[in-house]
């Protein structure tokens, strides 16, 4: 008996060390991705149970970026795994199946969006809660000019080509950012929950005027949204590269220009994050960053020594606001239809919720929030229901209870209760990972010391001519 | 009179309580100058008012030829005066150099594009910034320990931390509040020495709050008392330990063992 455990021992502690190698750890990596899309690749969307095994498979395969940043391999190694996998897997399984395309692009623009409110919520520490109303603007910024539909830009002749597209991106973070800076200035003097319910306000007030911007000029076509919104030409290369591929694996793709147009937002959405993720690190990584994290911890202190308080919070909303406008962009452009309910009170807490349930502060953590919950809603819930329809369509009978699917009732789909499972995640995490599953390691000592101190305080604006206080729980003891 | 500080008739009213009352301080350039005073004496709130976090009521305060009425705490910083908390505000989440980092943020070009686009300037600017930090940390007795979380840091150099930190954003002037507080006799000593070497070896102003006799009259030159919010006496440490009014409000006080009860949440 001892000897058999320890021997048993051994060979554990042999796959341990076995685990620290890097050429053991890399292959085992291109493995599991060859796995993953080996498994995807075979599924087949006529196959009772595609909806089931494709739910299981996908998010394997999106994760995989996480696992393989985690894993300890050289550092070019994870570069070229992940490039492989963004620039050759992923559109390839695009081609063969361009849902997957589809929802990989959600996930860039949620991801976006989650790096955003991760420098204002994150960074800062400033709890935004309109911070969908930036993204509205950049939708709003291209689908004006562009819309098909009867506004003032189309009556006038105002429109712009579809080439204007990349122009309008950095417009769209121009305007996103000078919004975030109008709004920021009257709300950023307030702190925690004031801000919270401020800005929350301020989100919806960007919905309703967007509702009611069709009278007595139409900028927005009111409630009916803006329609027809233009598109990003696709380039030649990219539709001739599609065929190329098409001919050279023997493929064939039904909709040669829906699939290179997916594609080509594909590929910005992929330059647009590339671009967010490096701009948010450096911007963490420099005095800048400091001074946020400094106003996070304790704004009195920062101001004390030399922060510019307003400025630096202004700064933190504008870039916040800056990605969002982006964002919006390409996302009114890939959509072709923007209206007010797409930027709904409820998409600002989902952000917050990927921002949360990530761990926040960092910048992996934002990622992996906004790949889980983006996953969840469009790909886990949804196929559930997919899956549960098919069975009812053939009749399927659980065996040993014998339980007919037919009889599930269309009111429990999963797909409907997106929210409430989204609330019991929510519960959840906070219950067992407060911080996040990736929590950034100075948020995660802040949690814990919010239990210790209670510290309730303000501090004299410029403008303000109220009485300002400044008052903390003293530590120590009198030394008297 | 060529002071550094010149506070003239400074009142600070909360509600109905006159915290600090027509209180006039001048600090002599270099030198290392005390103010003293029982609990709840406004000690602290002129601090606050010097440093632009309370706006007074009336009266002037002129630092280096500029008036100080109006200024925000970080114009304060940025004019050169700087300052250490009563309870330590350390950013404790960040690391020990990283606190030291911030304190210089008023001396640095902030950029966004060149933090953007990294440039050699930009790169440059982060050298000299931890180097600055880390040999602030060696000038305070904290070297090598500046990669530590500043919550892990035991209290005494949690105070040294913060002094690095306002020493970051070379100023003219420091204000220390009560730093020798929660000290043992040992560290006592040793800040003691700190506070002299900030003023011989890097040429700081120094003015500290502190209720230690035996600090307040082992290095301040100049000693100011304030009782209920008012300077009820000023002068060399000699003139202050003969002075019967100090004698009564403060010292008396203490020696008849008259402390008063200790508040459970306090300003500072
Ligand atoms: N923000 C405020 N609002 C109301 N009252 C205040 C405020 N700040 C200070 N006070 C009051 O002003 C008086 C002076 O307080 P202050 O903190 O300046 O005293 P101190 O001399 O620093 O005392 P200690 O030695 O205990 O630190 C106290 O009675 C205090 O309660
Ligand atoms: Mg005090």
């Amino acid at each position: 008996m001892a000897v058999k455990s320890s021997v048993q021992q051994n060979s554990r502690a042999m796959f341990r060390a076995a685990l620290k190698r890097p050429a053991v750890v890399g292959s085992l990596l291109v493995a599991y991705i060859l796995v993953a899309v080996l498994i995807l690749n075979s599924l087949d969307r006529s196959n009772l149970w595609f909806p089931f095994y494709s739910t299981l498979t996908f998010p394997v395969l999106v994760l995989s970026p996480f696992i393989i940043l985690a894993a300890p391999v050289r550092g070019w190694f994870k570069g070229v795994l992940v490039a492989a996998l963004l620039f050759l897997v992923i559109p390839y399984l695009g081609m063969r199946d361009s849902s997957y395309l589809e929802l990989v692009i959600q996930i860039c623009i949620f991801a976006g969006l989650a790096l955003g409110l991760n420098i204002v919520v994150g960074f800062a520490g400033l709890l935004d809660l309109g911070y969908i109303a930036f993204f509205a603007v950049g939708a709003y910024t291209w689908a004006m000019f562009t819309s098909g539909a009867s506004t003032v830009f189309n009556i006038n002749g105002w429109l712009v080509s579809g080439s204007a597209f990349y122009l309008f991106i950095f417009l769209g973070i121009f305007v996103a950012a000078i919004v975030g800076i109008l709004l920021g200035l009257p709300v950023l003097r307030l702190r925690g929950d004031y801000l919270a319910i401020v800005t929350l306000g301020f989100g919806e007030m960007i919905r309703v005027i967007a509702n009611n911007l069709d009278q007595p000029i139409n900028f927005t076509n009111g409630s009916q949204g803006l329609f027809g919104v233009g598109r990003p030409p696709v380039p030649f290369f990219l539709r001739d590269g599609v065929l190329a591929v098409e001919s050279a694996l023997g493929l064939s793709i039904a909709n040669v220009d829906p699939l290179s147009q997916q594609l080509l937002f594909y590929f910005i959405a992929i330059a647009i994050i590339g671009v967010i993720i490096v701009v948010a690190r450096r911007l963490d990584n420099s005095p800048i960053g400091r001074a946020w994290t400094a106003i996070r911890e304790d704004e009195v202190a920062a101001i004390a020594m030399g922060v510019p308080l307003v400025r630096m919070k202004l700064l933190a909303f504008a870039t916040g606001a800056s990605f969002a406008g982006a964002i919006g962009v390409i996302y009114a452009a890939k959509q072709t239809f923007v209206s007010p309910e797409s930027f709904s009170l409820i998409q600002s807490i989902s952000i917050l919720a990927m921002v949360i349930v990530g761990g926040m502060g960092g910048i992996r953590g934002a990622l992996l929030g906004a790949v889980i919950v983006t996953m969840l809603n469009l790909l886990v819930l949804k196929n559930l229901s997919l899956q549960i329809n098919a069975l009812r369509n053939i009749d399927f009978v659980i065996p040993i209870i014998n339980y007919h699917i037919r009889d599930w009732p269309t009111q429990l789909e999963p797909a409907k209760y997106e929210r409430l499972i989204f609330g019991l995640l929510l519960i959840v995490m906070m219950i067992f990972r407060p911080a996040g599953l990736l929590p950034e390691p100075r948020r995660r000592m802040e949690l814990q010391e919010k239990d210790e101190e209670i510290v309730d305080e303000e501090i004299s604006s410029e403008a303000g001519d109220e009485q300002p206080v400044v008052s903390a729980v003293r530590p120590d003891a009198e030394q008297a | 009179m060529s002071s550094l500080l010149d506070v003239r008739n400074l009142t600070k009213k909360f509600g109905g309580l006159t915290a600090v009352n027509n209180v006039t301080i001048g600090i002599e350039p270099q030198s290392i100058s005390a103010i003293i005073g029982p609990n709840g004496a406004g000690k602290t709130t002129l601090f606050n008012l010097l440093t632009g976090i309370y706006k007074p009521d009336t009266g002037t305060m002129m630092f280096d030829g500029h008036s100080l009425v109006g200024l925000r705490p970080d114009q304060v910083n940025a004019a050169g005066m700087s300052r250490t908390f009563q309870s330590i505000r350390l950013f404790h989440g960040m690391t020990v150099l990283e606190n030291v980092m911030v304190g210089m943020h008023s001396r640095l070009n902030i950029s966004l594009f060149n933090t953007l686009t990294r440039t050699a300037g930009f790169n440059r600017q982060e050298v000299h910034v931890k180097q600055k930090a880390s040999d602030l940390l060696r000038f305070v007795g904290l070297a090598g320990k500046g990669d530590e979380v500043s919550r892990n840091l035991p209290y005494g150099d949690q105070r040294r931390v913060e002094i690095a930190r306002a020493l970051a954003s070379d100023p003219k002037l420091i204000l220390l509040d009560e730093p020798t507080a929660g000290m043992n006799p040992q560290e006592t000593v040793d800040a003691m020495a700190l506070f002299r070497r900030v003023r011989d070896e890097l040429g700081v102003t120094v003015v500290l709050i502190e209720h230690d006799m035996r600090v307040v009259m082992g290095i301040s030159e100049y000693i100011s008392v304030l009782d209920y919010g008012q300077k009820i006496a000023e002068g060399t440490p000699d003139e202050i330990r003969s002075n019967p009014r100090v004698i009564e409000a403060y010292l008396g006080r203490r020696a008849a063992g008259v402390v008063e009860p200790e508040t459970s949440a306090e300003v500072n």
